[in-house]
């Protein structure tokens, strides 16, 4: 059952909101990337971002954890009715926000482990005792079928694709946000890497109901243990077209272009 | 006679080296530069044998024939025409606390260091009696014949060993702050590890270094005989403040047959010192040098630690760190020669600059025709936190040996936003992020220290990053 575009909005003006980003402009130096785009996502909902190469979709993820190459010429984010535009990055982050990247960096001498910690940490503004934290993070990695020696690895030093997919897995069920951006646009993720996310993803949703999820992908293999309440396609810096979840596969067979003429 | 330390400012070393210049110069007139009986009134006073006040003026000749070295850093500054007054026993050695610079006193603070160790770390002489905690490492140790003790009383108890091996390894002529360290040199650690002794915790030098006077000119002599093992750890990572603003230090050190010498050493001095050390090594058949070396402070350093790998499968393995800030120029690194078959070294260094400060990483590699089948790995990385600071790799290879094997690698960085950002991007703030990625870069050599030193460095590296961030 989907509901339609009208529907949506009845259901997004009684459901709490948890982003609005309401005709956002942002780019490079003098290049505007995003042109104006606007979305709403509820609390506990699974929104997916599609859109062609160079749409701005993982500019977008970007713009929305503050990423200081990008500069916001107009618009607004708001988060929990509070405005993210004056957060830095890393209160943005302690607000609920967290993003999986797509190629996440290599950062030698610091452990997994620690990097966790620190940033659990950091969010929940507590210190974090070591005990627990150990047994949940051998938990958690278990879930994941990682090896529990990667927690005392360099973050992401020598990982591969999946591992650091994992990698990032982790930190998502650890750091438990209440919107989780998932930076998927590669095409070329492995099949294992795809089932860590999916599975990965599904496993978080289920131990937070009322965190929420904006991920970009097309493939239809990460959202099969997830059910998408929304997508939101991306064209040329702006939302082109909005939906339900049958989107996803109009889409998948008929490409974008198909999208635009409907447009036009 | 308190007037000249008063101007050992840390904060402004420009001008703290003109005033001592200006003003020794009036008291100094009658004598320019370093004369016998300067060196004969040094002697005398330590109540050296004859043959040690004879090394001391081969020594000075030694030096007044040698020039000053024409490579590294300007050293210009440091007036060698007032050299005697670096050198005048208690000329400015005995000092008053209130003296020592209000951020040194803040760093000791907030390393935690007691105030009784503060003081003699400041070089204000108090002679912090720290003889309770050595003496039951003392006793077990002499059990087993190991001799630990100060280079004086070494000289007196155990003449003929110093006789000979001191100064064998770094000759005077070495170069002239090796002549200047014979010809001057005082306090330091002795030890002499017995055939087969394994001494299972590490000797620390940190205690001694407290003697006012110590620390400025002093020589390390250390033995370890055939199969014995040792991990000796020198000086602290406190800064050292020294009212004179020259260190020729000088350490030797002897890897006999199958022995292992892990030496550590964290040097910290004032801003104002420059740090002239001259250290070397050299073992036998199967014996292993292990070097850990951090150079933190100072105004300049020199600092290249030599392994002379002279028996077959003799191995060296060197892990430094040195951290140059504002007004620093810290030229450090290591030398190997080869001078025996299948022997190998693996150089391992991390080097970080700051708010203008210059860090170069100078290395030797020399392999000799009689030592084919050498191994030698060199790894230099360099951290630049800003675009004011400077970062150099100087590294020569002579290789003559057969069938060598030598990489070398480099590389040369600043963190990079993408690092900072994907961790602020997990809750982490700028400046934690920052200092958990120099940490991290340093954890190799962190990872290589006793655990309550690995600390201190860690400390020290946050006190670093405070300031030039956030």
């Amino acid at each position: 059952m989907d509901l339609t575009n009208d529907e949506h909005r009845l259901k997004e003006s009684i459901m709490a909101k948890l982003l609005e980003v309401k005709n956002l402009h942002a780019g490079v130096e003098d290049k505007e990337i995003l042109k104006g785009v606007s979305l709403t996502l509820g609390k506990g909902e699974v929104h997916v971002i599609l859109g062609p190469n160079g749409s701005g979709k993982s500019t977008l993820m970007n713009v929305l954890l503050g990423h200081p190459k990008y500069r916001v010429t107009e618009g607004s984010l708001d988060f929990e009715g509070e405005n993210l535009l004056e957060k830095p990055v890393y209160e943005r982050a302690r607000a609920g926000l967290f993003l999986s990247f797509q190629s996440p960096e290599e950062i030698p001498g610091i452990t997994l482990e620690n990097m966790i910690r620190t940033a659990k940490q950091a969010v929940t503004g507590e210190k974090v005792k070591l005990l627990p934290f150990r047994k949940e993070l051998k938990a958690a990695m278990e879930k994941l079928k990682m090896s529990p020696e990667y927690a005392r690895r360099y973050l992401n030093v020598g990982f591969s694709g999946g591992e650091k997919k994992r990698a990032e897995i982790l930190q998502l069920l650890m750091l438990a946000p209440k919107l989780a951006l998932l930076d998927e646009t590669d095409s070329g993720l492995d099949v294992d890497a795809v089932q860590i996310v999916s599975e990965g993803v599904a496993g978080f949703r289920k131990e937070n109901p009322d965190s929420s999820v904006l991920i970009i992908t097309h493939n239809a293999r990460i959202l099969e243990k997830l059910k998408v309440d929304r997508v939101h396609v991306l064209m040329e810096g702006k939302v082109a077209e909005e939906g339900g979840p049958e989107l996803i596969s109009q889409v998948n067979d008929h490409g974008f272009a198909h999208l635009l003429e409907a447009e036009g | 006679m308190e007037q000249p330390k008063k101007k050992t400012y840390v904060e402004d070393i420009e001008r703290a080296l003109y005033d001592i210049k200006d003003i020794d110069r009036s008291r100094y007139k009658s004598k320019s530069g370093l004369t016998e009986e300067i060196i004969r009134d040094i002697s005398r006073r330590k109540h050296d044998p004859q043959w040690m006040l004879d090394f001391r003026l081969k020594s000075l000749e030694v030096y007044h024939s040698l020039a000053l070295p024409a490579w590294g850093p300007d050293i210009s500054e440091l007036n060698m025409d007032e050299i005697v007054t670096y050198v005048q026993p208690d000329a400015k050695l005995s000092g008053d606390w209130q003296e020592v610079p209000e951020d040194i006193k803040d760093t000791f603070d907030r390393l935690g260091i007691p105030e009784a160790e503060q003081k003699s770390l400041g070089g204000v002489g108090a002679q912090y009696d720290s003889e309770v905690v050595y003496h039951s490492i003392q006793e077990d140790l002499t059990r087993q014949g190991v001799i630990y003790t100060d280079m004086e009383t070494a000289l007196r108890e155990q003449e003929e060993l110093v006789k000979e091996y001191f100064m064998t390894l770094v000759p005077p002529k070495d170069h002239k702050f090796a002549a200047l360290h014979g010809a001057v040199w005082s306090g330091g650690s002795f030890v002499y590890v017995p055939e087969g002794v394994q001494v299972d915790i590490p000797l620390q030098s940190y205690f001694r270094l407290n003697a006012a006077g110590a620390g400025q000119f002093e020589h390390t002599l250390i033995i370890v005989e055939k199969g014995a093992s040792l991990h000796f750890i020198e000086g602290c990572s406190a800064p050292r403040h020294n009212v004179t603003n020259l260190h020729a230090g000088c350490v030797e050190l002897f890897v006999k047959e199958g022995a292992r010498l892990r030496y550590s050493t964290i040097e910290n001095w004032s801003r104002n010192m420059m740090n002239l050390n001259t250290k070397r090594a050299l073992v036998e058949k199967d014996g292993l040098i292990e070097w850990v070396s951090g150079s933190f402070g100072s105004h300049i350093s020199c600092l290249y630690p030599c392994s002379v790998l002279h028996g077959e499968n003799a191995r060296c393995e060197f892990t430094g760190v040195t951290f140059a800030s504002r007004g620093q120029n810290l030229d450090t690194g290591a030398s190997v020669i080869h001078a025996a078959p299948h022997t190998s070294a693996n150089i391992n260094t991390r080097t970080i600059s700051k708010a203008g400060g210059a860090a170069t990483y100078r290395s030797a590699v020399k392999v000799t025709k009689n030592a084919p089948y050498a191994k030698c790995s060199v790894n230099c990385e360099s951290l630049m936190l800003d675009d004011e600071s400077r970062s150099d790799t100087l590294p020569v290879m002579d290789i003559q040996g057969a069938e060598a094997n030598i990489g070398h690698e480099a590389k040369i960085g600043r963190i990079s936003d993408e690092a900072i950002f994907y961790l602020m991007s997990r809750g982490i703030d700028e400046n934690e992020a920052r200092a958990m990625i120099v940490r991290g870069f340093v954890e190799p050599i962190a990872k290589e220290l006793p655990l309550e030193y690995a600390v201190e460095m860690n400390n020290l590296v946050n006190l670093e990053l405070e300031g030039t961030m956030g």
